[in-house]
């Protein structure tokens, strides 16, 4: 039976993690690759990186970085930020990454998942949403969560598995830092449509809201959080331990 | 040193990376006279499988490798390479394997709410003593991705993972092994498989 999965995140800037804060025993928390060692050691199952840097310079560092990590770290990495032909696939696998996480890239083409899809695999193409609530229903936003698309979340899912993603990372903007527990409601309207994990992301405060993820969403895959784990609040570790401890299977 | 065979299917740069960290030399190859220097083999792979072995044949390395194998030097076969080293596949029509170890290749079967490809995190149900796992403790989590997987194996299968299916983990028969799952993403589980694979090629195992 396959394990829930506990994905810390984490946002590079320049070759620094954004963020990054509170650790004891860590010398340098804003150093992606102590981070990830570190997050690799406490028992995570897999790391997110977001390349929030659009300068060419910075693409550089981040290549630097993605490289220096996995060779490192050996647990499945995804990369995401500014992906959006399949060149961009190519900078990053190149460097040690196991999947690629796209999003406004495949919003203004959808036809890159399948091309991404047939060149490395579905395994290797994961479709990052970024969904709000409007007028009755989720509405797919861009350029970060800043430009609304008039898409629909739950149809967008269904069309992205379609072209052939194999996963899904599913971030509700309405709970992004609120830390009041992740979007069920939206949750469950996007795992009822598609047959592929989904990564349920934003709203985490505390470790009773992935025992509440996975308890309510049977259909969740994994839990993904940056701030609770950054600010060491929520040790993976404890994490776990909670969720063995309700029932839920996972890798510790 | 160990020999990662290069013939052109997928990325090798976290396996070389894994062996390096754990302390292995590796040498990524596919001349015969370094497949002949070497300790142990390693044949990696990702994709189909009619291509690799096609691709696999075409690199020249098949020859040599099967001549070290029967030789009796370690080798190791992982995800796609480990399918490589059945009889048969039944993957896009039916494609013979390099027949080390008996058993065929098929797609998974499985009640509709379970996904396919079978991908994550999974426990390793150790059937028999193995020298590949001799640093792992039976219920370890170790990677999968794959949407076919091996049967038929009869004795030689080592270790299973409970989806759906017993599906089949490690493979064992003599100096020849074989992983579903891809040690170099498995963590430390996945790091001390590759240890023991490196002990093997040293005689220490």
């Amino acid at each position: 039976m396959l394990a829930k999965r506990v994905i810390p995140c984490l946002d590079v800037r320049d070759g620094r993690v954004v963020k990054g804060r509170k650790f004891q025993g860590l010398q340098d928390v804003a150093d992606p690759v102590s981070l990830a060692r570190f997050y690799n050691s406490a028992g995570a199952d897999e790391l997110v990186f977001y390349d929030i840097t659009a300068s060419h310079e910075g693409r550089k560092l981040f290549a630097e970085t993605l490289t220096a990590v996995a060779s490192q770290v050996f647990i499945p990495l995804t990369v995401g930020g500014g992906i959006n032909d399949l060149s961009d696939f190519d900078r990053v696998l190149k460097c040690g990454a196991d999947k690629v996480s796209v999003n406004s890239g495949a919003i203004a083409d959808p036809g890159i998942i399948g091309r991404a899809a047939k060149k490395y695999g579905d395994q290797c193409v994961v479709l990052s949403i970024d969904a709000k609530r409007a007028g009755g229903r989720f509405e797919v936003y861009a350029k970060g969560g800043r430009v609304p698309t008039g898409l629909d979340a739950v149809e967008w899912a269904k069309r992205g598995e379609a072209e052939g993603a194999g996963e899904i990372v599913l971030n509700s903007i309405d709970t992004d830092g609120v830390r009041r527990g992740f979007d069920l409601e939206m949750l469950a309207a996007v795992c009822d449509a598609v047959h592929i994990p989904v990564i349920a992301s934003g709203g985490a405060g505390c470790a009773e809201d992935f025992v509440t993820l996975f308890r309510e969403i049977p259909g969740a895959d994994a839990g993904l959080a940056a701030g609770i784990f950054h600010y060491g609040e929520v040790d993976i570790r404890d994490l776990k331990r909670r969720l063995r401890a309700a029932g839920i299977a996972v890798r510790l | 040193m160990i020999a990662v065979v290069d013939y052109g299917v997928g990325n090798l740069f976290s396996l070389v990376s894994s062996l390096r960290f754990i302390g292995a030399h590796a040498e990524v190859t596919a001349d015969a006279r370094a497949l002949s220097r070497a300790d142990g083999i390693i044949l990696p792979g990702v994709g189909a499988f009619a291509d690799a072995r096609a691709k696999l044949r075409s690199s020249g390395a098949e020859e040599a490798l099967l001549r070290e194998v029967a030789g009796g030097k370690p080798f190791l076969g992982i995800c796609l390479g480990m399918q490589m080293l059945f009889e048969r596949s039944y993957e896009y029509g039916v494609h013979e394997g390099l027949g080390l170890i008996p058993g065929e290749v098929v797609p998974f079967s499985l009640p509709a709410d379970m996904k396919v490809p079978h991908m994550g995190w999974n426990g390793l149900n150790i059937l028999r003593p193995c020298p590949l796992l001799a640093y792992v403790s039976n219920g370890e989590y170790v990677y999968y991705v794959h949407s076919y997987h091996a049967t038929g194996c009869g004795a030689y299968t080592a270790a299973v993972s409970e989806y759906g299916i017993p599906v089949t983990g490690v493979v064992a028969r003599g100096n020849v092994y074989g992983t579903q799952f891809h040690p170099e993403k498995s963590g430390e589980t996945g790091l001390n498989i590759l240890r023991a694979f490196k002990d093997i090629t040293e005689g220490r195992l």
